[in-house]
């Protein structure tokens, strides 16, 4: 326990502002996953394409709940629109937020607009008047339109990769840069938090591809499986290695904060730091998709193995954000004590609220699958220019 | 009129998004206004410039805790112990090197009681001191950048001061914050901290703490003014300040600072 400052008794930032940059980063990750195909040209991931950037959009609306209900004022939310102080780095939440929205969402409108077309036309009653207000009234989908949607859909994504990029390395400078907190402040916490989010990203859309195919009783594009699961074995290696290197550079420069910063990860926080970060969520998951690569099993053993390790994954993603949010403040600022922190079950800090929060997105996803079916079974990819080599290295 | 129910659910639709969209708006810009003319009502200051200094003296502070109790007490701060714009904190550093920091319910009721003690008995202890803290209204405040609407700002004395009407209670302050200085007001869910007792300072008085501190631990004046006894304790002691790798730049010296203080 040692000695806390009076004033740190509550954990101010809690469960709340632990999914917030959960919710964020699965953003990230669902985008640069549709950004892979129309951008990099990875056409294996087309069974997926359409689907990342609906669940990229469904998490998205939701990212600014949990900071809303969370502040003390929520009345006074939008103020940071009306009066905002550009020195700080949370004033940019807002605008880097609606911008990256109108991305995606301009992005959405052009890939599904073929289909919002074509069920405009076909449909009857309020069908129609909601597809013809999808449609905004752009209904030419002659090759030539259809063409230049595709330079567009391809510039966007293109631009979106900075966006996304920008949404959530910002969330790790909103705790990389606080020069209090021993926990927090790196430079290194940016490009945590952008790795992490592009794996916790690509294991959400694994899971939820293997669930959806299962769901809709259609075959399992494997080919299109494996891919991701190499894709998030490669950013779960360059992510584990970076937190890896956060913690040892700080053992062994040993600043005046390593002594609290020891007890911290070999105390309150070592089930979930070492435990379920690293190991569980992370060197597990790693074996495991190796094992994918390397041992002699057939194609459903290997679909088992990838989706267990994407759900460690996403439980050790989940487990960073906790470590560093919650962990970050547990560290007494006098560098003398270590806090306490159990969330509560009930009130709007609670484990309930959270909980519905992180499933919020699941609906609004199931809702937008509903109006425009992501689903192209049997459509064969767009055939994209290669970028110099290769880059899926799976054909 | 006949109305479709196509019509009738567009318009339904567009107005009530319309209603939501002024509400919203009427709220913002009344809001606005008053934040904006709360912040514009300048009050007539006798002090100029930015060269108010506090300094707190060590070797002085017997830790009786009525500097936490009268600041309490001006300012309208919760009793309950975790909120605190001003604390007194004891160190206690053994012979074999150990140093050990207590805080109890922040110093108010100062350190005599025999539950605050049970801990230290059997200890062989070389030293121990009082250090009270409060916010050290850095020249370069980091809660100051890190406040996401302004509602947290420097007055032209160099004053740190939040904004009740403005603060969104976002907390980002709390955690920039190296010192704990500041806190979540739980009856305004908005952000408060030490003001130096602005209310008190703009007219010529000190701040409650240094009014009451019964040995001039506290000391509060114009590091300008040549006999005041901040400018006269800085010119002949050795002042240090809290922290000063973070470059915050605290504007509260310490005399008798001992290594280890935090």
């Amino acid at each position: 326990m040692g000695f806390l400052y009076p004033n740190e008794a509550a954990i101010e930032w809690d469960l709340l502002i632990v999914i917030y940059p959960y919710i964020t980063g699965l953003v990230a990750g669902a985008f640069i996953v549709s950004s892979l195909y129309h951008v990099f040209g990875i056409t294996t991931f087309n069974p997926i394409a359409r689907f990342s950037l609906i669940t990229a959009l469904a998490f998205l609306l939701v990212a600014p709940i949990p900071l809303a209900i969370h502040l003390g004022r929520p009345e006074r939310a939008l103020e940071m629109f009306l009066r905002p102080n550009f020195t700080s780095a949370m004033s940019g939440f807002g605008f880097i937020w609606m911008v990256y929205l109108l991305l995606v969402l301009f992005e959405i409108w052009l890939v599904f607009r073929p289909d919002i077309v074509r069920y405009a036309k076909s449909g009857t009653g309020i069908r129609k008047t909601i597809y013809s207000i999808l449609a905004l009234g752009v209904y030419d989908v002659s090759e030539r339109a259809l063409a230049v949607d595709h330079k567009l859909i391809k510039i966007f994504a293109f631009i979106g990769i900075p966006a996304a990029s920008l949404l959530h390395g910002y969330v790790g400078f909103i705790f990389g840069a606080i020069k209090a907190n021993p926990w927090w402040s790196t430079p290194l916490m940016p490009i945590i938090f952008l790795l992490s989010a592009v794996v916790s990203g690509i294991a959400l859309l694994l899971v939820m591809y293997v669930l959806s195919t299962k769901i809709r009783k259609v075959p399992l594009d494997h080919v299109c499986l494996r891919t991701l699961a190499l894709w998030l074995g490669g950013f779960l290696t360059v992510a584990l290695t970076l937190e890896g290197l956060e913690a040892i550079s700080m053992f062994y420069e040993s600043e005046e904060s390593w002594e609290v910063i020891r007890e911290l990860i070999t105390g309150k926080i070592a089930l979930s730091y070492f435990g379920i970060q690293f190991f569980a969520g992370a060197f597990i998951p790693m074996v495991t998709l190796a094992i994918t690569e390397t041992a002699k099993l057939d194609e459903h053993a290997k679909t088992v193995l990838r989706f267990f390790a994407a759900c460690l994954i996403l439980v050790g993603v989940f487990a960073m954000r906790w470590n560093v949010v919650i962990g970050g403040q547990l560290v007494s600022k006098s560098l003398r004590g270590i806090g306490d922190f159990t969330p509560p079950l009930m009130g709007i800090s609670g484990i309930l609220v959270s909980a519905a929060v992180l499933l919020l997105p699941l609906v609004i996803l199931g809702v937008i699958v509903y109006l425009i079916p992501p689903w192209q079974d049997g459509v064969k990819p767009v055939q994209q220019k290669r970028l110099g080599i290769s880059m899926s290295g799976l054909k | 009129m006949l109305i479709s129910r196509r019509d009738f659910i567009k318009g339904g639709v567009a107005g009530a998004v319309g209603g939501v969209v002024l509400y919203n708006t009427s709220h913002l810009m009344r809001t606005l206004a008053e934040t904006r003319s709360a912040q514009s009502l300048k009050v007539a200051s006798p002090i100029k410039g930015r060269s108010l200094r506090f300094v707190v003296d060590i070797n002085k502070c017997i830790g009786c805790g009525k500097c936490v109790k009268a600041c309490k007490l001006e300012n309208d701060v919760p009793l309950e112990p975790e909120f605190n714009r001003t604390w007194v904190e004891r160190y206690t550093i053994t012979r074999s090197g150990e140093t050990l920091v207590d805080s109890p319910n922040g110093g108010i009721d100062g350190f005599t009681a025999d539950y605050m003690n049970e801990k230290y008995k059997g200890l062989d202890i070389r030293k121990s001191f009082f250090v009270p803290k409060l916010c050290n209204q850095c020249e370069k405040p980091p809660c100051v950048s890190v406040c996401p609407v302004a509602a947290t700002y420097a007055t032209e004395e160099g004053v740190i001061l939040v904004d009740r009407n403005a603060c969104i209670g976002c907390r980002y302050c709390v955690q920039a914050c190296p010192y704990g200085a500041r806190f979540l007001d739980p009856r305004y869910k908005v952000v408060d901290k030490c003001t130096w007792c602005y209310h008190r300072i703009t007219k010529g008085l000190l701040p409650a703490c240094v009014e009451v501190c019964p040995v001039g631990a506290r000391m509060f004046g114009d590091i300008e003014d040549p006999n005041s006894k901040v400018s006269q304790v800085i010119r002949e002691r050795a002042v240090a300040v809290l922290k000063p790798e973070l470059g915050t730049e605290p504007m509260v010296y310490y005399v008798g600072l001992e290594k280890g203080v935090r």
